[in-house]
């Protein structure tokens, strides 16, 4: 897989050395052989040195990565007898919600979630993962009926935004969104919420109020995309960098503020590098969490989880801030 | 990606000016010109279009309940500037950091965040408020804003009273960033805790209610309300036209266009509003007891 995302520079430089040698194939020197185990050595190292030092930036180009894993992929790698459920029994279908029972290593699990398109037929069908207010109510059903049935529920969240069209305010987005807010706080099922690529403001918190939130190394999590902020603070989306930097978007920053409980590890070089490497390391994540929060009963569960929402949030009173200016 | 979002224009803030007597004033939608005067005595409505003018909190609150009747809690809560947002390009005119431009807003407007809450009566009916402020920050939505209706909320739950939440909003702020879009979670959260009460809660759109303050606690009352004309949506005109590539008439996704589509309960004019709520805190109120 090519080294194309702008810092990748050094590494594309580096495979391209490693490519040329490798060409060579029977015809190389021993101390071209030498020098080949080192390059690809550098290359391991250095990739490893740069994905660890990523800007918020960066890490929203490797999370809108288009060879990055999405929910089907997983969906395809960790779980077995996935029964894909359809509509929302009221108006239609939402392609870019993906819902449905599932088993996941031994655990039975309910799966929502948001599945961006691979070619440009499924992005257009799945509308590049934006749902519409029917992709939430098909969301809401299937939630609801977890519970019914006393089954977890994991959500793999990875949307730039709902959908923001003239028929998605007809057919009542706020609506869609509010009202999987209002449900989630309540369910009586363990609730896990993944991001694994872009955590797009209230399109993606709709599915993501849970007991625990995890992202993927390389994921992002927003209140508005860097470049609608940008627009709004600085009146210009050309400085999506800043926005994306002073709103700490990344997965490793929000872990720092406290916000999410786990960063979940990443190959080498991001997801896309290695599909099922990062396939198992997110299924043994889950299934562990899953496993601590079964052994809570259930209105402790609960209330942990309304605690978790409650407390978010800074502030203080004005004579303190006062207080601290002064001294 | 979206150059504008709906409701967010300039931070400015409109200072709340004493009465306006002969001041005259012009309508941004018809562009009459209006004498100070009759425009307040007209509760800030158009008297020629009907344009509903924005209300700062302390007004709406006046406008609302029973006069003298308004207890303010939690007035003194303010940010702290989560993220340390700090951050400009360098080519940026403006160099104020949110924290400045926070401590300016307490300044010119006298409340000291987006939100304004408390307990008060209407026709002798208790109820606790939140009411959201246009002017501070454009209404947005961060830590405090989210903070203060949760605690309103709780009033209502602890005291069993109906809540009230007047919302005004251009959205989340960015500033605070993952902190901003919590507080959708949190409202919501504690609304679902005064449902299990059986405590009625009542919202009313003003213009503008949008983005996230629009897609959750706003959209969860028992009976929606609206101003005439609001604008009344999740995603702004502006963004909706850069996605469609259409023109959009102006007011296309207002209150009115909400009552069209099912998603709230009724178009109230402004001098109607008090006696309308007045009557469904009596509709409402069948199996309520008070907890002083």
């Amino acid at each position: 897989m090519a080294y194309d995302l702008e810092f990748e520079k050094p590494l594309a430089e580096l495979e391209k050395k490693i490519a040329a040698l490798q060409r060579k194939g029977d015809r190389l020197k021993p101390d071209e052989s030498i020098q080949l185990q080192a390059l690809e050595q550098e290359l391991r190292t250095r990739t490893t040195e740069i994905y660890q030092q990523l800007t918020p930036y960066q890490t929203l180009t490797v999370a809108r990565h288009k060879d990055r894993p999405y929910a089907a992929d997983y969906i395809r790698l960790m779980c077995d007898d996935f029964f894909e459920l359809h509509g929302d029994r009221t108006f239609g279908d939402d392609a870019a919600i993906m819902a449905g029972p599932a088993k996941l290593g031994d655990q039975h699990v309910m799966l929502v979630c948001h599945q961006k398109g691979r070619d440009m037929k499924e992005k257009q069908l799945r509308n590049l993962g934006m749902p519409h207010p029917e992709g939430y109510r098909k969301a809401y059903r299937v939630m609801a009926q977890a519970e019914k049935f006393g089954i977890p529920i994991i959500t793999l969240i990875d949307a730039a935004g709902a959908s923001p069209g003239l028929v998605d305010e007809e057919r009542g987005q706020s609506e869609a969104i509010a009202s999987t807010l209002y449900l989630m706080p309540r369910l009586r099922v363990p609730i896990i919420a993944t991001i694994i690529g872009e955590g797009g403001s209230g399109g993606a918190l709709a599915i993501g109020l849970a007991d625990r939130v995890l992202m993927l190394e390389h994921s992002i999590y927003m209140v508005a995309a860097p470049e609608a902020a940008a627009s709004i603070i600085w009146r210009d989306s050309v400085h999506a960098p800043y926005a994306a930097e002073g709103m700490r978007i990344n997965a490793r920053e929000i872990f720092k503020l406290g916000l999410i409980d786990e960063v979940v590890p990443e190959p080498a070089g991001g997801a896309h590098r290695n599909y099922s490497q990062m396939a198992l390391t997110l299924k043994d994540t889950l299934l562990q969490q899953l496993a601590e929060l079964q052994q809570l009963p259930v209105d402790t569960l609960l209330e942990q989880r309304y605690q978790k929402f409650r407390t978010i949030g800074k502030y203080e009173r004005i004579q303190e801030l006062v207080a601290s200016a002064i001294s | 990606m979206a150059k504008e979002v709906a409701g967010q224009g300039s931070h400015e803030p409109k200072p709340n000016l004493p009465s306006m007597g002969n001041i005259a004033v012009k309508c941004p939608k018809c562009k009459e010109i209006l004498y100070g005067r009759d425009w307040e005595k007209n509760l800030k409505v158009c008297s020629r279009c009907n344009h509903h003018f924005k209300l700062s909190a302390l007004e709406r609150i006046d406008l609302l309940v029973d006069p003298g009747s308004f207890v303010e809690v939690d007035a003194d809560i303010v940010s702290v500037d989560p993220l340390k947002f700090t951050i400009q390009p360098p080519s940026y005119a403006d160099k104020r950091t949110y924290a400045e431009k926070l401590a300016e807003q307490r300044e010119k407007s006298g409340i000291n965040e987006a939100v304004v809450i408390g307990h008060a009566t209407i026709e002798s009916m208790p109820l606790a408020l939140a009411v959201m402020d246009p002017f501070f920050f454009a209404g947005t939505m961060g830590s405090v804003v989210g903070e203060k209706i949760t605690r309103a909320i709780e009033l209502g739950i602890e005291h069993r009273i109906p809540v009230l939440i007047v919302s005004t909003s251009g959205g989340a702020r960015m500033q605070e960033g993952l902190y901003s879009l919590m507080q959708m979670a949190k409202t919501s959260a504690a609304l679902a805790k005064l449902g299990e009460e059986h405590i009625p809660y009542f919202s009313l759109f003003t213009d503008p209610t949008t983005g996230g303050v629009s897609a959750s606690f706003s959209m969860l009352g028992d009976v929606i309300l609206a101003e005439p004309g609001a604008l009344v949506c999740f995603t702004g005109p502006r963004v909706i036209e850069q996605f469609m590539h259409i023109k959009l008439p102006e007011g296309t996704v207002n209150s009115e266009f909400g009552l069209q589509h099912g998603m709230i309960d009724a178009v109230v004019h402004r001098r109607d509003l008090r006696q309308t709520f007045a009557k469904l805190l009596r509709l409402y109120s069948a199996n309520l007891t008070v907890k002083a």
